[in-house]
């Protein structure tokens, strides 16, 4: 096993009444790309920004390449690359001048450390005189992730980097973080969505300030045991309701063009498909499948919930 | 040393890039002071009086006279009725009610005293206390001649003779009282206004986030952010300078290089000023607001427009704290009076002393982590 880069011990951290991290225990294994995983106002950014150094946590230690992040925050600034979740370039200033002065604060130069962001930059280069304020979603987050590695960091935090970007430069982007990852770096990700957790080597499920769950995804979907199967047909929405109302049936949500089951016992798919007709009158099509990261996470939200 | 250069270099190009900062420091002290200069004048011109004269004797319309031929004067009216004069005042077509009582050249002739009423429309403060004081003066004249026609050869003696003579600004002349002044109002702006706001975009804009996880040092970024604003309050300084100069043909008795230096004093308090409001505030908006209150109180409170000396004394200890107040005050001194160092030096002392406090408070307010 790897040297774990990131080590955070029972951290907690509270805004008044509001508990925005609740005893968080993890750990980062050096040059992988870890996930923080979690719907909105699970206390993503809160740890990102602790990690970062911009929040003192109330209590428990985090370390970050071995520094401590309230101790030895000066040294931290210079090790760790920071993506915010909002754009934070100057947008009155060029894309070449945002470089510029990042990679000047840095003490660096672009040059130094271009063979880091050239894949990067070279797609943005060709508007390099550019305000950043009138560039587009995409072109944005590939300046900021330039700068934020101008510096050659050896921790990379991005804030919910797909948040907000279409389909094509969120794939672009996870593209981009493997290829950072061959180069050595360690990379920390939040993002909201779920199906991006299988582009990470390991996830952390994080709700309500608490981590419910950290693995591979595989390791993940692995230790899934519960029977899942995919229903279609008929009106989604009535459909949904007249399983939930089935004794057998434990959850069922959308996903997509199905709708997934679980059940507390295994049952033969045509045992769903002949409940819903006797209550429903609806032909549907049951069958039973894999349960995908999805599944996983929404079964653990529910065994907190209930 | 590189740090720090580049970071005054991005913070020029960005004021550079602000179309609207550009053309409001050309055009602010243009406008302020060539209109200002020119519209603020003490002096009150052409008081619309209402004259009722009961005794239309020879002395009476002697006196009536005496205000016909006065320039701060002009008779708008006369009538017999108090009514009527009360009419045009509550109308706003008098400002002053002149009463003369019938046997006024009588009592004098006896060597009485002869009681003339005044009544003063002071919906305007400044306005009736000018109406007021010009009329005391012109009937004191009026005494003075009258006197000395009735007892040729013997000395007049009059209670207090008044002679006026306008020191380090002979001709009276209210642009160079005035100029001086505004060019503090000029300066504080660009102190307080431009330097607040521009730190409170950055966390309005989110950048300030970025900066913060850089190895950027705080002291690095407050020159960073404060140098810039003191070169343009200065180039603002000169410009008004010149225009004061050059328009309105003021002579700087005194030492313009110590106007200079007690700018840099001046400018570094205000700008913690500015930057202490940056720390407590979140957006641009807020900041502008807590900006503007400060400067109102300040400007009203800064001796410009209302002498301190007139103020309540509650209200003067309250200006003890203006730092506006000071720097009116040496501008004034050392430009038309030509004060020296030593004439300065407690306003130097104060302004040094606001500048420690502003500043502190301000550093230690701001921070990079909560």
């Amino acid at each position: 096993m790897k040297n774990s880069i990131i080590q955070i011990e029972q951290l907690s951290k509270s805004f008044g009444e509001v508990r925005a991290l609740d005893n968080i225990n993890l750990s980062v294994r050096e040059g992988e790309i870890f996930g923080l995983i979690g719907p909105d106002g699970a206390g993503k950014t809160t740890l990102i920004r602790i990690l970062t150094t911009l929040l003192l946590p109330d209590t428990g230690k985090a370390t970050v390449t071995g520094r401590d992040v309230v101790r030895d925050y000066k040294e931290i600034r210079k090790l760790v690359g920071y993506m915010p979740g909002v754009f934070s370039l100057y947008e009155d200033l060029t894309i070449a001048e945002n470089l510029k002065f990042f990679a000047t604060i840095f003490q660096t130069t672009i040059k130094e450390n271009y063979h880091l962001i050239k894949d990067i930059y070279q797609q943005i280069e060709p508007f390099k005189d550019r305000r950043a304020g009138q560039l587009s979603g995409g072109m944005k987050q590939k300046l900021a992730l330039s700068c934020a590695l101008i510096h050659k960091p050896e921790v990379l935090f991005l804030d919910e980097p797909t948040t907000g970007i279409d389909a094509v430069s969120r794939v672009e982007l996870w593209d981009m973080l493997k290829k950072l990852k061959r180069m050595g770096l360690t990379i920390f990700v939040s993002t909201p969505y779920m199906n991006e957790a299988s582009m990470c080597d390991r996830v952390a499920f994080i709700q309500k300030g608490e981590i419910l769950e950290v693995d591979s995804p595989e390791g993940i979907v692995a230790s899934y045991e519960e029977p899942i199967y995919a229903v279609e047909g008929g009106r989604f929405y009535q459909l949904i309701h007249a399983l939930r109302a089935l004794e057998m049936v434990k959850a069922a949500h959308l996903f997509g063009e199905t709708i997934h089951v679980t059940t507390y016992r295994r049952i033969a798919p045509e045992e769903l498909a002949r409940a819903i007709k006797e209550r429903e009158g609806m032909d549907i099509s049951v069958r039973e499948i894999e349960a995908n990261i999805e599944d996983c996470f929404i079964s653990k939200l529910h065994q907190i919930i209930h | 040393m590189g740090t720090i250069s580049y970071i005054l270099q991005k913070e020029f190009l960005q004021i550079r890039r602000n179309k609207m900062i550009i053309v409001m420091i050309i055009l602010m002290p243009i406008i302020q002071l060539i209109i200002l200069g020119n519209a603020a004048d003490y002096e009150m011109k052409h008081i619309n009086l209402h004259v009722i004269d009961r005794d239309l004797s020879t002395t009476s319309r002697t006196l009536v006279s005496k205000f016909r031929a006065s320039s701060y004067f002009s008779i708008v009216n006369s009538s017999f009725d108090a009514e009527v004069a009360d009419r045009d005042i509550r109308n706003d077509a008098a400002d002053l009610i002149m009463e003369i009582p019938h046997g006024l050249e009588r009592d004098l002739m006896r060597g009485e005293q002869a009681p003339i009423s005044l009544r003063v429309n002071a919906i305007n403060g400044v306005k009736g206390g000018l109406a007021n004081a010009y009329t005391t003066q012109i009937i004191q004249d009026f005494n003075g001649e009258w006197l000395s026609d009735r007892y040729p050869g013997r000395a007049v003696v009059l209670p207090v003779g008044i002679a006026w003579s306008n020191w380090f600004n002979p001709g009276m002349n209210y642009a160079t009282f005035m100029v001086p002044g505004i060019l503090v109002l000029l300066i504080t702006i660009v102190g307080v206004f431009l330097s607040g706001i521009n730190i409170v975009r950055e966390k309005e804009m989110g950048t300030i986030e970025q900066i913060n996880v850089t190895p950027i040092k705080k002291s690095q970024f407050i020159v960073g952010k404060l140098f810039p604003f003191l070169v343009i309050a200065l180039v603002e300084l000169t410009l008004g300078l010149g225009i004061g100069r050059v328009i309105f043909g003021i002579h700087y008795v005194g030492n313009v290089g110590l106007i200079y230096l007690f700018s840099i004093v001046y400018l570094i308090a205000i700008l913690g000023l500015g930057l202490l409001v940056s720390t407590i505030t979140e957006t641009q908006q807020q900041a502008m607001f807590i900006a503007w209150f400060i400067l109102m109180v300040f400007i009203l409170m800064s001796g410009l427009f209302t002498p301190i000396e007139s103020m309540p004394r509650w209200a003067q200890i309250i200006t003890d704290f203006n730092p506006v107040k000071y720097f009116v005050e040496v501008m004034r001194m050392v430009l038309l009076k030509g004060s020296g160092m030593s004439d300065i030096s407690r306003h130097f002392g104060i302004m040094a002393l606001f500048g420690l406090v502003t500043n502190t408070l301000a550093v230690w307010n701001y921070r990079k982590r909560v």
